[in-house]
């Protein structure tokens, strides 16, 4: 099978070795092309968004305004820091040369003079390889003033890497955007979108490490061959991060639609120890997780996953088998979404920090059964009622490891509630008990 | 402590600048390079930072105190961190976490009187393929158990 993003090349990241493959080819073809036909050409190789919303990547770019003098801004985002999800990492290691191809095209496409790409603070190595990459690109005038000369072209722009300082809401890309900025990482509210009302109110796209790194063999290649790869509706490669309870943890290039059960067992080596699978959370920690009875057949696509009740989020597949204890496992996850609420919202804000302590109350073996209806509860009243998708995140994780494994909850907690304050000064307790109705 | 950039710094500084049509934006940048220089990011730090980039005080403190990696109090020369999250978790992360604290004497987010040493129990740092692991300063140190990571510790000084 072929590699589009992660090519098997030895040395690959070298841009001698880049350019003795083809590099930079696809951007010299591309500013012989209008912008209008590269988008064209994006929008109908089916290519979507590899950060987590699957959104079709050239209809993102065909939002960009075309007759504005304002200045146009490229967002290259490469925070990812969602638990189970480490695969922009080996493309800014074995791969940045085509990165930095797909951003110059970018940019070219929706006219961007200034791109800018995000990666996460703790990547500190990786970090100093893009940049070394960048500057080689810059020095053989394949970047910046230069490559007007190179490409034959009146078409400049700048590449900058900005180096984010660990917070994970900075993946949210209005979030990402008020970080360039220079500002606390607060989401947006939306509308004004990006591409009204971006980076300093200037027009701006933001793509996913892995998105962008796509876009060159599809120009080279045309948006047919492309859209022949994997599942018609969500064409092309996927980087799968496969973690947890495998034999061979790793990431691994394959076509959209493989079978879940294949990068189990397949290309992951199977779970240790020959155990069953008990759970399976298939696109990073925020999306809901699946029963290991319900893997069978699963495609790892957007809407197949969508069909089985899950979503491909960043493709960051965590396997858990039998013996996992996914109470403690979901206090995990709930502890990291109330470390990484950035507190702008209500529900977010408060509601992360109740469903931890409540988990931490039932993992101590001091829950009751009222509790675990409870976190549904708070997770219902997360869920869509907050300025961005962090909401979501953390609500989903519990509301759906609650719906499909309430066994494992109620099997720790004990059956009655005792409504007898523990401390006598908080008498409010014995009135104000916020359990509400649940339909699960 | 008085802060003043160094002048070598300063010039980093101007080629920031270069990078961003606003003096605001340079501010991650910068803190990264005060953090540097200094080791923390002390008030004066953020004070003098904030003279530097023209910006209000309270926004630079603002940044500063959003984002983790920005250590808000003298660190130790080694800052271990530790990942716990979910992929570490499945492969034997709290063994580690809990033994590194027995070793050092640490609990989350302390620093060892010598100053040898501070603790931080981290979030998912992007290497779930290569679980457990643990990062001491800038540098990650993949596919770990309990002893290996005891060793790791051993080796620094």
């Amino acid at each position: 099978m072929e590699k589009i993003v992660l090519p098997e090349i030895e040395n690959f990241h070298q841009l001698d070795v880049y350019l003795q493959n083809g590099g930079y080819e696809a951007a010299k073809s591309a500013f012989k092309q209008t912008t209008d036909q590269i988008i064209d050409t994006v929008k109908k190789s089916g290519l979507r968004g590899r950060g987590g919303a699957a959104f079709s990547a050239g209809l993102k770019w065909s939002f960009m305004p075309k007759n504005n003098d304002k200045p146009k801004y490229l967002c290259v985002n490469g925070d990812e820091s969602e638990p189970g999800s480490f695969k922009d990492r080996q493309i800014l290691e074995r791969n940045p040369h085509q990165l930095i191809e797909g951003t110059i095209i970018a940019c070219y496409a929706i006219g961007a003079k200034s791109a800018y790409i995000y990666v996460r603070g703790e990547y500190h190595k990786w970090i100093k390889l893009l940049q070394k990459a960048l500057d080689d690109a810059y020095e053989k005038g394949f970047v910046g003033e230069k490559m007007k000369e190179t490409f034959a072209t009146d078409f400049m722009c700048n590449i900058y890497v900005h180096k984010g300082a660990g917070a994970y809401i900075c993946g949210e890309e209005s979030a990402l955007m008020n970080s360039i900025e220079g500002q606390r990482g607060y989401p947006r509210i939306k509308p004004p979108f990006p591409a009204q009302n971006g980076l300093w109110g200037n027009p701006t796209t933001i793509n996913n490490v892995e998105t962008i790194t796509n876009i060159p063999p599809i120009i080279k290649k045309g948006w047919e061959w492309f859209s022949a790869i994997g599942e018609p509706k969500h064409p092309g490669t996927i980087l799968f991060g496969v973690s947890g309870h495998v034999n061979n943890p790793g990431v691994f290039e394959l076509p959209s639609g493989t079978l879940l059960t294949d990068i189990i067992y397949k290309y992951a080596g199977g779970v240790i120890g020959d155990k069953k699978i008990k759970c399976v959370i298939p696109g990073g920690s925020s999306m809901p997780p699946l029963r290991g009875d319900q893997l069978e057949g699963v495609k790892m696509d957007a809407e197949s996953l969508k069909a089985v009740g899950s979503a491909i989020g960043t493709g960051g597949v965590m396997v858990m088998d039998e013996d996992t204890d996914l109470v403690r496992v979901l206090a995990r996850i709930a502890k990291f979404y109330y470390h990484e609420s950035c507190g702008q919202c209500t529900p977010c804000r408060e509601g992360t920090g109740w469903m931890l302590k409540i988990l931490n109350r039932i993992v101590r073996g001091e829950g009751t059964k009222k509790d675990i209806d409870l976190l549904v509860t708070i997770a219902k009243n997360i869920e869509g009622n907050t300025v961005c998708a962090l909401g979501d995140a953390a609500a989903w994780p519990v509301k759906f490891m609650i719906e499909r494994f309430r066994v494992e909850f109620e099997a720790i907690v004990k059956d009655e509630v005792s409504l007898e304050p523990k401390n006598k000064v908080h008498s409010m307790r014995k009135t104000a008990n916020p359990i509400a109705p649940v339909q699960v | 402590m008085e802060f003043k950039f160094s002048e070598e710094n300063l010039q980093k500084i101007e080629q920031i600048l270069k990078k961003y049509p606003t003096k605001q934006a340079a501010v991650m940048p910068v803190l990264y390079i005060a953090q540097e220089q200094n080791g923390w990011i002390s008030k004066e730090v953020m004070i003098e930072t904030a003279s530097v980039l023209e910006m209000n005080e309270e926004d630079v403190f603002g940044v500063a105190t959003f984002y983790t990696m920005y250590h808000k109090k003298e660190m130790g020369k080694n800052h271990i961190q530790v990942c716990t999250n979910v992929s570490c978790m499945l492969r034997g992360g709290y063994q580690i976490y809990d033994a590194v604290k027995e070793k050092l004497g640490l609990d989350n987010g302390e620093v060892s009187t010598d100053k040898k040493f501070s603790l931080e129990e981290v979030e998912c740092m992007g290497s779930c393929g290569t679980a457990p692991m643990i990062a001491v300063n800038e540098d990650y140190f993949e596919n770990l158990d309990k002893e290996k990571a005891l060793q790791i510790l051993d080796s620094l000084n």
